[in-house]
């Protein structure tokens, strides 16, 4: 009785996951009429403003990672060896991208650097990239911070520091040859994860005018009936992509562990 | 025996290990702190920039009074629902006895779904619950035509169905490891005493859950409240919420007054931060007990 159900409500749920999933797969194949083909998809590969935005946001992506990476992986390791009083403070600036809207963020980028600013990074185009650049930083900030910190849980940062700087390492070193290989496990978990968030973000890149994914696709969406279903059904698949590579690496890493 | 060093109480030094993290500090001033207190202090000021409460006074119009109220109805409801299906869909996975081939699946689903917000989740319901969509010409088909029985997609009720689509899988993998934190020896210590299940669940399992079951609808509350690009993408710039209001009068400012702009932003400040400071509070309580 129970089990049925457990079952009953796993099943009704899976349902309503499911049928969007087939009614934007259904409806992207459904261009021509009477028949299912790939129309949609073929449309969508021609537009070359879809490889224009999509290259835009890829770039934009790397980019943030690069950064989240140079910054949240030495101020991670720094506050675990020397500073573990500053731990409250780091944990709640970084929670904050969470309680504050990205739409207010940006609202406020707009306003503080503007071309009368002290720093006026939207005056141009690569200052706005910049900018928007720093926008998902913020965003990915909270799950790459929480993702390097429970990383270098695992390992021992006085140890490794010890023994690195007994054998003369200087810092630089010591975070990138020791540091970073020890969590890279979590720093790709967490580079996955941004690639997922940035890539078809919308409401930041609009507000400051920039050329990206997403208001690419809202743009098609408001103009065109088939594309849109398809550009959807690939961000799942890159969504599905992002998550599966985080699964991929998490295990092997329990591999590469457990043989040790 | 040597005598040990006279010790000398430094006075002053500098705090050279703080060094380490003042890169991490400026990113978090300039591109966190910096613009949010631009909006804070922009939403006191009046036009000249003098201290003024004009702005917030001129909240209190028809327009943003319903657009704040929509919203925090559209939180609550997708907030309440999703936490309700997630824990039930939760419940059966830990509880219900089924496979543990289930879990993993489930979990990474969760994680793509949860994920899966924005623009393309506006399509994706649209393609089928929208005026061509998929269910909605097979239902027109055996006769139930939806919009004559009052459904539509891009009303209210289509966003919390949209919205739920990202709010269940969050709850999920929230609640599933608080799930698991309940211990067995709980349950039989309770079974031994002679509670009931409904007494076990009553008086030992909901209360040490309660507080990850508010923290995550705290949660899934801003996250709803904040989001703008599946609403954007669904009804265009016409549906009255705060943050299409908002991202309406950043483009252009249709309000006329870029400080009511401050007051509308810092509005959704004030109510996303009640909702997390409340999420805050309440994770670290449920963390000492869930170890």
């Amino acid at each position: 009785m129970k089990r049925l159900v457990a079952w009953a409500v796993l099943l009704l749920g899976c349902l309503y996951f499911l049928l969007p999933l087939i009614g934007m797969t259904e409806f992207s194949l459904k261009m021509r009429r009477g028949e299912y083909s790939f129309d949609a998809y073929a449309r969508v590969f021609e537009d070359p403003r879809f490889w224009e935005t999509f290259s835009y946001s890829l770039t934009l992506a790397a980019a943030t990672i690069v950064f989240g990476v140079l910054l949240v992986v030495p101020t991670a390791y720094w506050v675990r060896l020397k500073l573990p009083q500053a731990r409250p403070i780091i944990e709640f600036i970084t929670l904050l991208p969470l309680v504050i809207p990205a739409i207010v963020i940006v609202f406020g980028y707009i306003r503080l650097y503007n071309t009368s600013s002290f720093l006026p990074l939207t005056g141009s185009a690569l200052g706005t990239d910049i900018l928007l650049t720093m926008g998902y930083a913020t965003l990915a900030l909270p799950y790459m911070y929480r993702a390097v910190d429970t990383g270098l849980r695992t390992i021992d940062v006085a140890t490794l520091t010890e023994a690195a700087q007994s054998l003369g390492a200087g810092w630089f070193t010591i975070l990138a040859r020791i540091i970073l290989p020890n969590v890279l496990v979590a720093v790709l978990s967490g580079a996955f994860l941004t690639l997922a968030i940035v890539i078809g973000e919308f409401t930041m890149a609009a507000l400051l005018n920039r050329p990206a994914f997403g208001p690419f696709m809202q743009l098609l969406g408001a103009n065109r009936a088939y594309e849109p279903p398809a550009l959807a059904v690939i961000a799942f698949a890159i969504t599905w992509g992002c998550m599966g590579l985080i699964q991929l690496v998490t295990r092997f890493s329990k591999h590469e562990r457990a043989k040790a | 025996m040597p005598e040990a060093p006279p010790r000398h109480r430094p006075k002053w030094r500098l705090p050279v290990e703080w060094l380490g993290i003042l890169p991490f500090v400026a990113f978090a001033v300039l591109f966190l702190v910096l613009p949010t207190m631009k909006i804070v202090i922009g939403a006191f000021q009046s036009a000249d920039g003098s201290f003024t409460l004009q702005n917030l006074i001129d909240l209190n119009t028809d327009s943003i009074r319903n657009a704040y109220w929509t919203s925090i109805k559209l939180s609550l409801i997708t907030a309440l629902l999703g936490c309700a299906v997630g824990f039930a869909m939760a419940a059966a996975v830990v509880f219900g006895g089924l496979p543990k081939r289930v879990r993993g699946p489930l979990l990474t689903f969760s994680g793509v779904a949860s994920n899966f917000a924005g623009v393309p989740l506006a399509f994706a319901f649209i393609a089928t619950i929208g005026p061509a969509g998929l269910i909605t010409l097979e239902l027109r088909d055996v006769g139930i035509n939806l919009r004559a029985l009052g459904f539509n997609l891009l009303s209210f009720w289509g966003l919390v169905v949209t919205y739920l689509f990202f709010q269940i899988p969050l709850m999920i993998l929230i609640i599933i490891p608080a799930l698991d934190g309940l211990k067995r020896e709980w349950r039989e210590a309770a079974e031994v005493l002679g509670a009931t299940a409904t007494q076990y669940w009553r008086m030992v399992a909901f209360p040490i859950l309660f507080p990850s079951l508010l923290g995550t609808f705290a949660l899934l509350f801003a996250n709803a409240f904040g989001a703008v690009a599946t609403a954007f993408a669904l009804t265009g710039p016409q549906l009255n919420i705060v943050p299409i209001k908002l991202f309406a009068q950043i483009r252009g400012d249709v309000l006329g007054n870029p400080n009511l702009g401050y007051a509308l932003a810092f509005g959704m400040i004030v109510i996303t931060g009640f909702a997390n400071v409340i999420y805050i509070v309440l994770r670290t309580r449920s963390e000492r007990w869930l170890k």
